[in-house]
């Protein structure tokens, strides 16, 4: 996976020292029981993403007339939906576009952001002020909105639901970047080595991609929830991913006309998706606590 | 104090002029020839020329927006031809109140709900109850909203036939009514607003006991009641007013799929009907009621800091 | 010798203040006779300003034990909160270190002192109105009506000390609590605020307790003084007898050193309190004290009457081993 590891405060230049050392501290799988028990959780669903093919009781698409709506039995655990597909194997196969999508939506919103961010921090002048107003702009929209609009533009399936989604979430990736490099183009060495008149761009690489690449990575990871949630409303709309793929979102919009009488339908999907945005928030929180140096800003 | 606030709402214009820009230049990435769908499947080519010359689409980009623009600040939005009615009439006095009504109970709820919860959780520090609301707002922050809708439609509409399981009374024209069926979209929507209304009402809270003048209350007598609700809740309405405006643009997507969950005729109905149409215009009327009411609410949340906080008020 | 009979207003006896492992305030014995102005004086960190908040029952998260005898109210330390309250603003009041952050900041100082008037006098509208303006007007506040609908930023700081004087003596207790009242202030502003304070409470007959740093001011406008160190009183007694016949090294030490006015805290003498771990079992001062003794550091001298037959618990006290 192309999460970041929390090795990266290695990265950063010497003149900023990594902000806690690491002294004998207890290790945070100890100090944080609910941290640990979330990062298990979501491990689980990692895993049943990847191996779903072997834990699947059933092929997540195959129809059988004979077994419609059946409540859940040992034949298929969690029952099965209107077309007899077995609910399980759906929301086996359902983690896997769950987390696909997210991962692969919040790196585009990542990347994005990251140019935006820091073309608006690096540049003085109107350029700036226009890339700072384009930012608000975008952040004007609430990201399901952006996404609902992309959406429009795009059409439906996972592919366009990753770059909307990815697209819908530039703003806040570019706000948190170009702030992360207003405070290195502050720090006295950049402005040192401007003077020393080395190239600009060595000077970016150099000096304020590092500064800027990890408080980014906390934010992808911390992120990952959102695009979830963001992907799994465009289904759950009807205008995200298409049937009859194994999509929770879509799964729980589908049981909800039968909500009265075979509530199973939507619910099943339905915790699976709760259950992983929790433990994600709460490996989110516990992330942001340890390595975001900036949380004490406020709220 | 007045030169601030005019540089804000000129900032305000300023972001409204680049999102309608984006969301006019949606109309123009969108696939298909508008022309050619509003003519149908069978046309000649002198049709299609004096409508596209008569709509303007010969003109260069900016003159279209221009040109847009001022129709657009007019009220003359088109008209859809799948509700086949005039978008403005049917964005602005059918969907638009259905969504506001929605967000402000929701609000209110949450406001009436969250800042209690958070008022209690922060005199109770770490406390059984204190965990509890902890764990409370941290599921709800992250529970799926359209979820917890159905849920919710599961057991208080189906299973105790307390409440309707959907539908929309205006409760302008019959209040109780309207009440009724707000409820449970109001809770569907408020969740996370009242967990996240918790949490910094705890946290600000604990911070405002903390400061002298607190004591000072205390010194002169005032009951504990007093300090928490006079002394202490009167210092977190900035921060609490700032996270609402910020936070709005949760609360309008979340009318989106509050309004589907509860079929509720809103902007958020209208904006998905409208993609599964194709209908870009309608789209573009719902992202730009969107981003204003978002902006319009920020820069009244900024105009209303001076008051919130006497300090931010010139000195006399 | 006469006024001495007068029966103290508070006797505060053994008052010991725990917060976690360090013992803030150990065993703390001292009285205050009726319309008596008390000084506390000693380095930040002896635990003067613990005093007065334990006094007031304000210390969160701290274990507090003793007694405190007020007349006619009871053990202070002992009553339960809802008597606290009633007490509190009444019959006792305080005045904090920093008015500018002791004012709630979203309320006019107006509305701030008509509160305490209509709440604890049970004063009208209008009648409380008329009083907070005619206190206003004895703190020497200038335009008072003006100045009722004043926010706590819009005044100075010797302004908002100004308010917070009324705002403590509205209701005329009998016990004033004045933490530290001018350390926030400018030089030229802060004797102004400390006659202010004393002018005040001597008209109403009250006592006061008097929080200060400086020696020499304390001598000036109190009574009677208690020097503390690291939360035990190592001498105590009348001004003037602190002032020129002080038995105890650390009194000499606090009177010599040079004060330098209008920083907040003394320079210390030389050396610092030890931290609370490392404190030692017998004579705190132990470890900075030129005239220890081999016994200083193992046993806790007693608090000792400076002249025989003198031990009333207004008299001249101190506590050393090795005394000047």
């Amino acid at each position: 996976m192309s999460i970041q590891t929390p090795d990266a405060p290695t990265a950063l230049p010497p003149a900023e020292p990594p902000k806690k050392a690491k002294t004998g501290r207890r290790s945070i799988f100890l100090r944080r029981p609910f941290f640990t028990i979330a990062l298990i959780v979501a491990a689980g669903y990692v895993l049943a993403a990847i191996f779903a093919p072997y834990v699947a009781p059933y092929d997540p698409v195959m129809q059988d007339i004979n077994a419609m709506m059946q409540a859940p039995s040992m034949a298929h655990l969690l029952g099965t939906d209107s077309y007899g597909q077995d609910i399980l194997s759906r929301v086996i196969y359902g983690a896997r576009y769950a987390l696909i999508i997210g991962i692969f939506s919040v790196l585009i919103g990542a990347a994005g952001g990251l140019v935006i961010g820091l073309a608006a921090g690096l540049s003085g002048g109107w350029l700036e002020w226009a890339l700072m107003r384009l930012i608000d702009s975008i952040l004007a929209l609430p990201s399901l909105i952006l996404a609902v609009a992309f959406i429009a533009i795009l059409g439906q399936g996972v592919d366009k639901v990753v770059v909307a989604v990815g697209l819908s979430m530039i703003g806040p990736f570019a706000r948190t970047v170009r702030a992360d490099v207003m405070q290195v183009r502050v720090q006295l060495f950049v402005e040192a080595a401007t003077l020393m008149s080395i190239p600009y761009l060595k000077v970016i690489w150099r000096h304020v991609l590092p500064n800027v690449i990890f408080p980014l990575a906390v934010q992808v990871t911390i992120r990952i929830s959102e695009a979830i949630l963001v992907s799994s409303s465009l289904s759950f709309l009807g205008i995200g991913v298409t049937p009859p793929t194994p999509d929770w979102g879509l799964m729980i919009a589908e049981g909800r006309a039968f909500v009265s009488f075979a509530a199973w339908m939507s619910a099943m999907p339905g915790f699976a998706l709760a259950l992983l945005l929790i433990a994600l928030s709460i490996v989110g929180d516990g992330i942001r606590e340890e390595f975001d140096p900036k949380l004490r800003r406020g709220a | 104090m007045w030169g601030q606030a005019l540089g804000k709402i000129a900032q305000t214009l300023v972001v409204l002029f680049v999102v309608s820009v984006a969301s006019f230049g949606l109309l123009k990435l969108a696939p298909g020839d508008p022309i050619q769908i509003m003519l149908g499947s069978e046309f000649s080519q002198e049709a299609y020329d004096s409508l596209t010359a008569e709509l303007g689409l010969d003109q260069p980009f900016l003159a279209q927006y221009a040109d847009w623009a001022v129709r657009f600040v007019q009220g003359d939005w088109g008209t859809s031809y799948v509700a086949r009615t005039d978008i403005f009439t049917y964005a602005f006095k059918e969907a638009l109140p259905v969504t506001l009504t929605l967000a402000s109970f929701s609000l209110a709820f949450a406001i009436l709900i969250g800042v209690p919860l958070g008022v209690l959780s922060a005199v109770k520090k770490d406390t059984a109850f204190d965990a509890g609301a902890a764990v409370l707002a941290l599921t709800g922050t992250a529970f799926p909203s359209f979820l917890l809708g159905i849920l919710l439609i599961w057991f208080f509409a189906v299973k105790m036939q307390l409440f309707p399981v959907m539908g929309y009374v205006s409760p302008w024209q019959d209040f109780w009514g309207g009440i009724y069926h707000m409820i449970l979209p109001g809770l569907t929507l408020s969740t996370y607003f009242i967990a996240m209304i918790t949490r910094l009402t705890r946290a600000t809270l604990i911070e405002v006991m903390e400061q002298p003048y607190i004591a000072a209350a205390r010194a002169r007598g005032e009951p504990s009641w007093r300090v928490i609700w006079v002394h202490g809740v009167r210092n977190i309405a900035m921060p609490l007013v700032t996270i609402l405006g910020l936070q709005l643009g949760v609360l309008l997507q979340g009318t989106v799929l509050t309004e589907t969950v509860f079929n509720l005729p809103g902007i958020g109905q209208m904006l998905t009907s409208a993609v599964l149409g194709r209908e870009y215009m309608v789209v573009q009327a719902g992202v730009m009621m969107t981003a204003t009411l978002f902006i319009g609410v920020n820069l009244l949340v900024d105009l209303s800091y001076p008051f919130l906080d006497p300090r931010l008020r010139a000195r006399k | 010798m006469k006024d001495m009979v007068t029966q103290p207003i508070l006797s505060l006896r053994d008052l010991s203040v725990h917060r976690g492992a360090a013992k803030i305030l150990d065993r703390v014995t001292l009285s205050l006779a009726e319309g008596e102005t008390l000084a506390l004086v000693g380095e930040s960190g002896a635990g003067k300003s613990t005093i007065a908040t334990a006094l007031m029952r304000l210390l969160d998260g701290a274990k507090v034990e003793g007694s405190a005898e007020m007349t006619g109210a009871g053990d202070l330390l002992a009553l339960s909160e809802r008597q606290m309250v009633k007490l509190r603003g009444r019959r006792l009041s305080m005045i904090f270190q920093d008015a500018g952050s002791a004012l709630n900041p979203s309320y006019t100082v107006g509305r701030q002192l008509i509160t305490v008037l209509r709440r604890n006098l049970g004063l009208s509208k209008a009648e409380a109105r008329s009083r907070a303006i005619e206190l206003f007007t004895s703190v020497g506040i200038n335009d008072p009506e003006g100045r009722m609908s004043a926010y706590p930023h819009q005044l100075s700081g010797g302004m908002q000390q100004r308010v917070m004087v009324a705002i403590a003596l509205a209701c005329n207790p009998d016990l004033l609590l004045a933490d530290e009242p001018t350390s926030a202030l400018d030089v030229t502003i802060q004797a102004q605020i400390v006659r202010l304070i004393l002018a005040q409470t001597k008209s109403r007959g009250a006592s006061c307790i008097f929080v200060l740093h400086d020696l020499a001011l304390a001598s000036q406008s109190c009574d009677r003084i208690v020097v503390l160190y690291a939360g035990q009183v190592v001498e105590a007694g009348p001004s003037r007898d602190i002032l020129e016949r002080h038995r105890h090294p650390y009194t000499k030490q606090l009177k010599s050193c040079v004060l330098e006015i209008g920083t907040k805290d003394i320079t210390a003498p030389e050396g610092t309190v030890p931290p609370h771990s490392e404190m030692p079992v017998g004579c705190r001062f132990a470890t900075r004290c030129p005239r220890a003794l081999p016994r200083c550091a193992g046993e806790a001298p007693p608090l000792q009457p400076a002249r025989a037959g003198a031990d009333g618990p207004l008299d001249h006290h101190f506590a050393c081993w090795n005394p000047e």
